[in-house]
């Protein structure tokens, strides 16, 4: 009886191994489905190109009719536009409040507060920061309402928590003998912030960045209330209305013709190597940063 | 006079004035800064209220209490769209729990080593895929198999359940809610093995050195221990789901009725407003979308402070427990 009972107990729990091995495999299956979908669908419209030509006109092949594939020169250049504006908007913002936390909050409630609201912050939807930011616009500039510059203010908002926090941390790895050591020498703190402890924190602060760049990147929900209709003709300056990859990958998927949908599938492929690229390269920055504290 | 304590002047806290209005300015703009951030917050809900203050006054409770969105006879309301985010996120969580919770305590109690640290990194690139990828996918794969291989299925075996009424087309609430539970398990996963892996040692060891087999310490010594952690991870999945958009917005169908049955064409507070914003045409329309996004705003803020706090109580009864 009571060996009955161990075996039992023993069978029962490698199930369980089992169990949970099994969804380790079930989480795995669309990371790869999805991969496979877009590499493959998008791997034949990845050349030159893309890279050089405008979104082409909507098309579906039948006999007697050949279709333009076509290029993503619009989406990609409204892609790299916002990037930079987003990241312009929310890395000052970011750093300095990082900064004022970490340096001059110190372990006092409103260091943790700032912790708490960016924590906050991160988790609104981003759908609703679309709506904050032409809720704003629309009162004072309605001009600009529908432009690649509204657009990147919504990036900017979705961006700040994320470089704030990482920021924060960052800069708490900076051990305070650095702090205390260049006090003693004389130097004011503004330098000492800014030359030493900083420069310390950079490889962070720059992993941080890009992380929130890569986030911001694949965001189509905000841009989808606010860029306007920019992608079939060239860009026309950041007040004009704009187009941008995830924009566009939402448009191509949800259009009948064939073209554009495969151009979509383009569009996704682009998305996921640059947002690729960039989560490595903030590893890279991160393990070289470990490298260097190890003292190698 | 001369007996100052040294602690208390000004030169003593750690910062020699050479250049006060230097340290001044610099310490202004930081201020400047973190008051932006502390702004924003206030900003996103008084803006939002401001925007859909028409709605607002013109329908009062009616917006959170009538069924029917009409812009064309200009009325209004967040029911449909509350109840279709509320079953897709409830359904996703359904699938997403089991499966999250099951692989992070096969990362941190079974896995081999050499497996943890690239399973982990797998797990982080499932949650940076853009929702819009996953949407795209989801329409173009996920779509056709419920239509044609699970929805009949579904529909056959367990119609009599009221739950699976209607055609299956694929464009429902059911395939949004499977692609929500995609969204939401690298998150859970992620939260709940970091918990899982905060156990201490000792509560694994007592449990093993009395006989317990694998499955009994992870079941009486570890998850109990872990409890409050994992549920954070749950309410932030909720969270995120809750406030997706662009992957539901492609595969739920968009309409604007109340959902009857799973395979209902549907719709969420936010693909409502990611659909209908940029062509709202009737009056009171974009009011009525930006109250929209003022009640998403205030969930998914009440469920993000509740899974900190949960978090916060977590990390100080730990710092007890580790005495």
């Amino acid at each position: 009886m009571k060996f009955d009972r161990a075996a039992r107990r023993k069978v029962f729990s490698n199930g369980m191994t089992v169990l949970t091995g099994l969804s380790i495999v079930a989480i795995m299956v669309p990371l790869v489905a999805v991969i496979y979908q877009v590499v493959s669908l998008g791997g034949p419209v990845f050349n030159v190109a893309l890279f050089t030509q405008g979104i082409p006109y909507p098309c579906t092949p039948h006999p007697g009719v050949t279709c333009h594939q076509g290029g993503l020169v619009v989406p990609i250049e409204g892609t790299l536009l916002l990037m930079g504006l987003s990241a312009l908007f929310s890395v000052p913002i970011g750093v300095g409040a990082a900064i004022f936390a970490v340096e001059f909050g110190g372990e006092r409630r409103s260091a943790r507060i700032i912790g708490l609201v960016a924590d906050v912050l991160s988790g609104v939807p981003s759908i609703v920061v679309g709506a904050f930011v032409y809720a704003l616009l629309v009162i004072y500039y309605p001009s600009i309402v529908f432009s690649t510059l509204s657009g990147s203010f919504a990036l900017a908002v979705i961006m700040v928590p994320i470089v704030t926090r990482t920021c924060e941390e960052a800069l708490r790895t900076v051990p305070n003998s650095v702090r205390e050591a260049a006090l003693a020498l004389g130097i004011s703190r503004w330098k000492v912030t800014l030359r030493i402890v900083l420069v310390s924190a950079l490889p962070g602060i720059v992993t941080g960045i890009l992380l929130s760049v890569a986030r911001a990147t694949g965001e189509a929900a905000p841009l989808l209330i606010l860029l306007g209709n920019g992608c079939e003709h060239p860009l026309q300056g950041i007040t004009q209305e704009g187009c941008a990859l995830p924009l566009w990958i939402y448009e191509g998927a949800t259009s009948p013709d064939q073209n554009l949908i495969a151009l979509a599938w383009g569009a996704a492929l682009l998305l996921l190597v640059l947002i690729l690229v960039l989560s490595v390269v903030s590893r890279m920055t991160l393990d070289r940063m470990a490298r260097r504290m190890r003292g190698e | 006079m001369s007996l100052r304590n040294p602690f208390r002047s000004p030169s003593s806290r750690g910062t020699p004035r050479v250049s006060r209005w230097g340290d001044r300015i610099f310490l202004i703009l930081t201020l400047l800064a973190t008051a932006a951030v502390a702004a924003l917050m206030v900003a996103l809900v008084v803006v939002l209220v401001y925007g859909s203050r028409a709605t607002i006054q013109a329908y009062g409770f009616s917006f959170l209490t009538n069924r029917v969105w009409n812009p064309e006879s200009n009325i209004y309301t967040i029911v449909p769209f509350a109840v279709g985010t509320l079953v897709t996120s409830a359904i996703a969580l359904l699938i997403a729990i089991p499966l999250g919770i099951g692989a992070a305590i096969f990362l941190t109690q079974q896995a081999p080593g050499w497996l943890r640290a690239p399973v982990g990194q797998l797990i982080e690139l499932l949650a940076a895929i853009p929702s819009i990828v996953y949407g795209f996918w989801g329409l173009i794969v996920i779509v056709p198999i419920m239509r044609d291989d699970v929805e009949p299925v579904l529909a056959r075996y367990l119609g009599w359940t009221g739950l699976f009424g209607g055609n299956p087309i694929g464009l429902d609430v059911l395939t949004a809610s499977l692609v929500l539970s995609v969204m939401a398990i690298p998150t859970i996963t992620a939260i709940s093995r970091d918990s899982i892996a905060a156990v201490p040692r000792s509560q694994k060891e007592a449990a093993l050195s009395i006989g317990a087999t694998d499955w009994e310490v992870t079941r009486r010594a570890v998850l109990p221990y872990a409890r409050s952690g994992i549920i954070a991870g749950i309410v932030l999945g909720l969270g995120r789901a809750l406030g997706e958009t662009m992957a539901v917005t492609l595969v739920i169908g968009n309409n604007n009725v109340l959902p009857t049955s799973l395979f209902s064409q549907g719709q969420t507070i936010a693909s409502l407003i990611a659909n209908d914003f940029f062509e709202a045409a009737s009056p009171n329309e974009v009011p009525a979308l930006l109250e929209a996004a003022l009640i998403l705003l205030l969930i998914t803020l009440a469920i993000n402070l509740g899974a900190r706090f949960i978090l916060a109580r977590f990390q100080a009864g730990r710092g007890v427990g580790a005495e």
